[in-house]
């Protein structure tokens, strides 16, 4: 025979121990594939590029005498380091491609790819804003065409495309309820916004001169009829509402709440972030409101980037439309063979749209967002959105039912939850806290849920599935779930030290915001500033 | 010298026209690690209830109301690098203004150790 | 639906784990009257991904995108050549769809990139810090008069005829309705900038000077006595810079004084995107960092003492502040910031001085060619990659003409400024490291044609 035994062994020597990981230390502190990555300050230097330019003309420069001559202090790699540099980092996050993202109230479904590729055409991403009109008709078209589905899909009449973000749109659609009253002479001085409101609500309203009230929520986790009702008067400039709410519940007296507000003489500011519970199902303009912004990352799926960029065009009512900002597009030649679209900016505003309040952006939004949104919505149509919403809901549901005999669920008695299920830390022993559930989570491979918030539940964890996760995911974890909140409320002192496995341990914020370190500096000035 | 307490957690130590003011030992203790405290400005005119300091924590920022009214003539500027004597030494070095009693008949409103200490006991 | 996981058998499943016999059982809380019975009707149901190509391909065809032909547009909005790496690198699954690090023990890849960027935008700036972005750079212009407002407690701001006009009506926007009070002029067609007219401005009641650098007619000034002044006043200089590879090449606004510098980061790594989303840059003096918008990424410790990143002086913001907050700001541009950052990190300092000096040159080539054309002058004495000409025509029909014969031949001050007639004949030219001579040509050329 040949007795082929060179090479590498295939057998393990059976008397070998194979130690505990945790004692073990390697030469880098690196694990295998966790690998720490050091700062660009730290590898790179200012001589190094990773780009290769030509040379540039020899001329004399006509810089005004002002040429920066001291050095600038910006490192530079190579491609290849740039590269590996960016790979390793982002191999330090948790991601929806990487697993179920249950962030209540921000609804991480996943990004499509057919999205990225159609914003990537250039058509869309090689063109300048300020390009004559008629050299962007595609463009135009587009963002028209968004606009129509989302007045289609809230049933408004108007729209607003620029709003750079969701805070954005709140803003946009609260100053035109400011323009609204203002233009028929009343100067009201009051928004009222639930307790449960996500903060940008009322720092919006603030922003835009208003003095906040609180709306009280019933027990149900409902805005109070009767004590808005109460409030309601000529002081009141409108109200700021999210519906479905933050607790993940629809707001069923919506319709006699704007009827109440529109009674009042003051206007409804609906918060959209949770529309993609709803969306195909339920037209916002049916429930009487007079602006809505609508989360483009949220409901249709644009990806969110480790925070931002994200988009929020405001759909409107009659009353509100005359006032929608600048600038936005027209189609004319409406039943025409060519039909034409055309950006109503400053000059041609004041024709038949002098009653906007201005402008609030350079240019005309987000239009990568848009390509992308259009591209999703298009992909589901008016069926999958329905799909969207119920598949959504039911998620939710599931979760909620399936967790409500380990955690606290406030509001699961008095029905079905929408989008997103609500639970409470008040089942945890031994000082554990929602925190430390979320920590634990970490350890079992999962981004942990958003967490206290909404504020008007203690310790309150927020979970939404979204509709793109399968059935053996959610189970997953739910089973995950269950687990951390039995050890939670057995009182696990490990909980207290999670996460164990992850990049990092916990994080001491209160270091970082008493001495704020929030640029790099050389090694030296470092020490010092340490002191 | 004598020293007084509010329902909101402040403690007012009382030298002739002179009032220092902190947050109660209960208070930090609530509050959790304390990062940043923001004074009024020396000079400015306070009113009783007037929001007079910010204080904060990682996840919170929580106003002291001015316990009194009066003319701030002092701030803790320790307070400034080392924000952490709030948590140290609430009642001691971790005060936060000093000023000029507009009215001292205020006082006479504020509890008294003892009274402070069963009302946070009634908490 | 190939987005939608779940099949019949699932969902029935589910029903019943529930306890609900349909979904409409789920939906009890939304009033019958106004639930909708099918799908609405009216619009398209759903398509794959051929059909839905073909629809957005149609759209994107029918645009003439800037690579395809002789480009000068700048004015706020600056086509630079994006390495290919940016774009692998921000499309990353792990960047792309990654939430805003609100964990950060697992998120240390984003809080890691968001503070190189916020040291990179500092040292560009030459500030102390910076933020971890903006919207784009006129709404983070707007925050910093807003800023200003809140350091100086003063509510005047004067603000620059240079300034990009589309920044000055944002700030107009928002000022009316909360009473700030703006001082602003259309510019006017002089080689130099108004530095003098904004000294003489500058008073007791001002909170800050906001100077845009280079202007938006492409003039560059030296902003050191406006600082000086301004401080004397105890207002603030606030510089705004649209076109951040400028700072490869001429001084940074903090050398000269500046205590808050905002700018449009969408130079770097982002593309032109037709306006959006671009990423605004924003930074300040180390004394005014917690009157900041926005957020901020911070070094600090884990429990093992490594190093590690995190979100910090949150109590800034909208979700701990609520009516009290110093913005309503509630995101960054993320994926911007860090196509900025890693293009920023390709380039290095010396790559960046390089691409800068390359793009200054190939404007002063193209100027003077330009300024050749019998009926056009140059204004400026000094620009970085933009300039204005003057011609003896009205040029904003002269560019919708030359864009039909497929040359975009750069932004009229007529769309900009439609009110002020003394500008109807100046035309913004920019030139980038992605301009080449015969699309130089190509322009004289053409003008030639228009003037002759």
């Amino acid at each position: 025979m040949s007795m082929l035994n060179e090479g590498r062994p295939t057998k393990q020597d059976d008397n070998i121990v194979v130690p505990d990981q945790n004692a073990l230390k390697t030469h880098t502190g690196n694990r295998a594939l966790m690998v720490d990555e050091p700062l660009i300050f730290e590898i790179g230097s200012p001589d190094r590029s990773g780009v290769d330019l030509p040379e540039a003309p020899a001329v004399a420069s006509r810089l005004g005498g002002l040429e920066r001559g001291e050095a600038i202090g910006i490192p530079g790699l190579s491609e290849s380091e740039t590269v590996r540099h960016y790979t390793r980092l982002s191999r330090q996050n948790y991601a929806i491609d990487v697993g179920l993202f249950p962030l209540g109230s921000c609804t991480m479904k996943h990004n499509p790819r057919l999205n990225e590729k159609i914003a990537r055409l250039k058509g869309f991403s090689d063109i300048h804003p300020l390009q004559p009109v008629d050299s962007v008709q595609g463009a135009l078209e587009l963002i028209y065409q968004l606009a129509e589905w989302l007045k289609a899909l809230t049933g408004m009449p108007a729209v607003a495309m620029s709003p750079k973000a969701g805070a954005h749109g709140e803003l946009c659609g609260i100053l035109a309820i400011r323009s609204a009253l203002e233009a028929r002479g009343d100067a009201r001085e009051v928004i009222l916004v639930p307790e449960s409101a996500h903060g940008t609500n009322p720092a919006t309203a603030a922003f835009a001169g208003y003095k906040v009230e609180d709306i009280p929520a019933n027990a149900a986790g409902r805005v109070d009829l009767d004590a808005l009702k109460a409030r309601l008067g000529p002081d009141v400039a409108g109200v700021m509402i999210t519906n479905p709410n933050t607790c993940g519940l629809f707001e069923p007296d919506m319709k006699a709440i704007s009827e109440a507000v529109h009674a009042a003489g003051g206007l409804v500011y609906c918060d959209g972030a949770n529309f993609n519970a709803i969306v195909g199902r339920v037209r916002p303009g049916d429930l009487g409101i007079d602006a809505m912004h609508i989360n483009l990352h949220k409901t249709f799926s644009t990806p969110h980037g480790g925070g931002g960029p994200g988009s929020g065009p405001v759909v409107f009512s009659e009353a509100l439309a005359p006032f929608a900002p600048l600038p936005f597009v027209e189609k004319t030649q409406e039943n025409g063979p060519n039909p034409h679209f055309h950006l109503v900016e400053e000059e041609t505003a004041e024709e038949h749209h002098g009653n906007s309040f201005g402008r609030m952006v350079a240019f005309h939004g987000q239009m990568g967002m848009f390509t992308r949104a259009l591209t999703y919505i298009l992909s589901h149509g008016a069926d999958g959105l329905k799909q969207v919403a119920e598949d959504a809901v039911l998620n939710a549901n599931y979760v909620l039912r399936s967790l409500e005999d380990v955690l606290d669920a406030p509001f699961a008695k008095s029905g079905p939850c929408m989008h997103e299920a609500l639970f409470s830390d008040s089942r945890f022993t031994n000082g554990l806290t929602t925190l430390d559930l979320a920590k634990g989570l970490i350890d079992e491979g999962y981004h942990p849920m958003t967490m206290y918030f909404p504020l008007v539940v203690h310790g309150a964890m927020l979970v939404e599935p979204t509709e793109t996760e399968s059935k053996a995911a959610i189970d997953q974890f739910i089973g995950a779930m269950r687990s951390v909140a039995e050890r939670a409320n057995a009182g696990d002192e490990l909980l207290k030290t999670a996460p164990h496995f992850a990049p990092r341990r916990r994080l001491d914020e209160t270091q970082a915001a008493r001495k704020p370190i929030l640029v790099w500096q050389e090694p030296e000035e470092y020490a010092e500033a340490a002191e | 010298m004598s020293r007084y307490y509010t329902d909101e957690h402040e403690w007012v130590d009382v030298e002739g026209d002179t009032a220092t003011v902190g947050i109660t030992d209960y208070a930090q203790e609530q509050l959790g690690d304390i990062v940043f405290v923001e004074t009024p400005e020396v000079g400015s005119e306070l009113e009783q209830g007037d929001d007079a300091a910010v204080v904060e924590s990682v996840k919170a920022a929580s106003d002291v109301y001015a316990a009194v009214s009066g003319t701030v003539i002092e701030i803790n500027e320790a307070l400034e690098d080392e924000p952490a004597l709030v948590n140290s030494s609430a009642e001691e070095d971790g005060w936060f203004f000093r000023l000029t009693l507009s009215d001292p008949s205020e006082l006479d409103d504020l509890m008294n150790e003892k009274a402070y200490k069963a009302f946070v006991d009634g908490l | 639906m190939r987005y939608l996981p779940l099949t019949p058998q699932d969902r029935q499943d589910m029903l019943a784990t529930i306890g609900a016999d349909s979904i409409d059982d789920l939906f009890v809380d939304v009033p019958n009257d106004v639930q909708l019975d099918g799908p609405i009707r009216d619009l398209p149901m759903h398509a794959g991904e051929m059909a839905v190509e073909a629809h957005m391909k149609k759209l994107a065809r029918n645009n003439s995108a800037a690579g395809d032909m002789p480009f000068f547009l700048g004015a706020g909005a600056y086509r630079h050549h994006v390495p290919a790496s940016v774009d692998h690198i921000i499309q990353r699954g792990e960047f792309l769809t990654a939430y805003t690090p609100y964990q950060p023990e697992i998120a240390q890849g984003t809080l890691q990139t968001l503070f190189e960027f916020q040291t990179q935008v500092a040292r560009l700036f030459g500030v102390d810090v910076a933020n971890a972005s903006m919207y784009d750079g006129s709404t983070a212009c707007w925050e910093a008069i807003t800023m200003a407002r809140r350091i100086t407690k003063r509510g005047k701001a004067i603000l620059s005829s240079g300034l990009h006009p589309h920044y000055v009506s944002v700030a107009k926007t928002m000022a009316r309705f909360t009473k700030d009070q703006l001082v602003s002029e259309a510019p006017t067609l002089e080689p130099i900038t108004d530095s003098e007219d904004l000294l003489a401005q500058i008073d007791d009641e001002t909170s800050c000077v906001v100077v845009q650098y280079p202007d938006i007619l492409g003039r560059i000034t030296d902003m050191s006595a406006l600082a000086e002044k301004a401080h004397s006043h105890k207002a603030l200089l606030i510089a705004v810079v649209t076109e951040p590879v400028s700072l490869g090449a001429i001084k940074s606004p903090g050398q000269m004084g500046a205590d808050i510098v905002v700018g449009e980061g969408q130079s770097l790594g982002v593309g032109l995107q037709f306006g959006g989303p671009y990423v605004g840059l924003f930074g300040c003096k180390q004394k005014y960092v917690r009157q900041m918008p926005g957020r901020l990424c911070g070094e600090t410790v884990d429990a093992e003492g490594k190093r590690g990143f995190v979100l910090t002086l949150s109590t800034r913001e909208q979700h701990i502040r609520r009516e009290k907050a110093t913005s309503n700001i509630c995101t960054n541009s993320g994926l911007c910031a860090l196509a900025f950052t890693a293009h920023m990190t390709l380039l290095g300092e010396k790559g960046l001085r390089e691409l800068a000096m390359l793009n200054h040159k190939k404007a002063v080539v193209a100027a003077d060619r330009l300024a050749k054309i019998n009926g056009v002058s140059l204004l400026n004495s000094s620009f970085f990659n933009e300039f204005t000409l003057i011609l003896d025509k009205d040029t904003r029909p002269i560019v919708r003409k030359l864009a039909d014969q497929k040359i975009l031949a750069g932004v009229s001050l007529g769309r900009l400024y439609p009110d002020t007639d003394e500008l109807a004949r100046g035309l913004i030219v920019a030139v980038t490291e992605t301009t080449s001579d015969e699309d130089v040509e190509m322009l004289a050329r053409a003008l030639e044609g228009e003037l002759a």
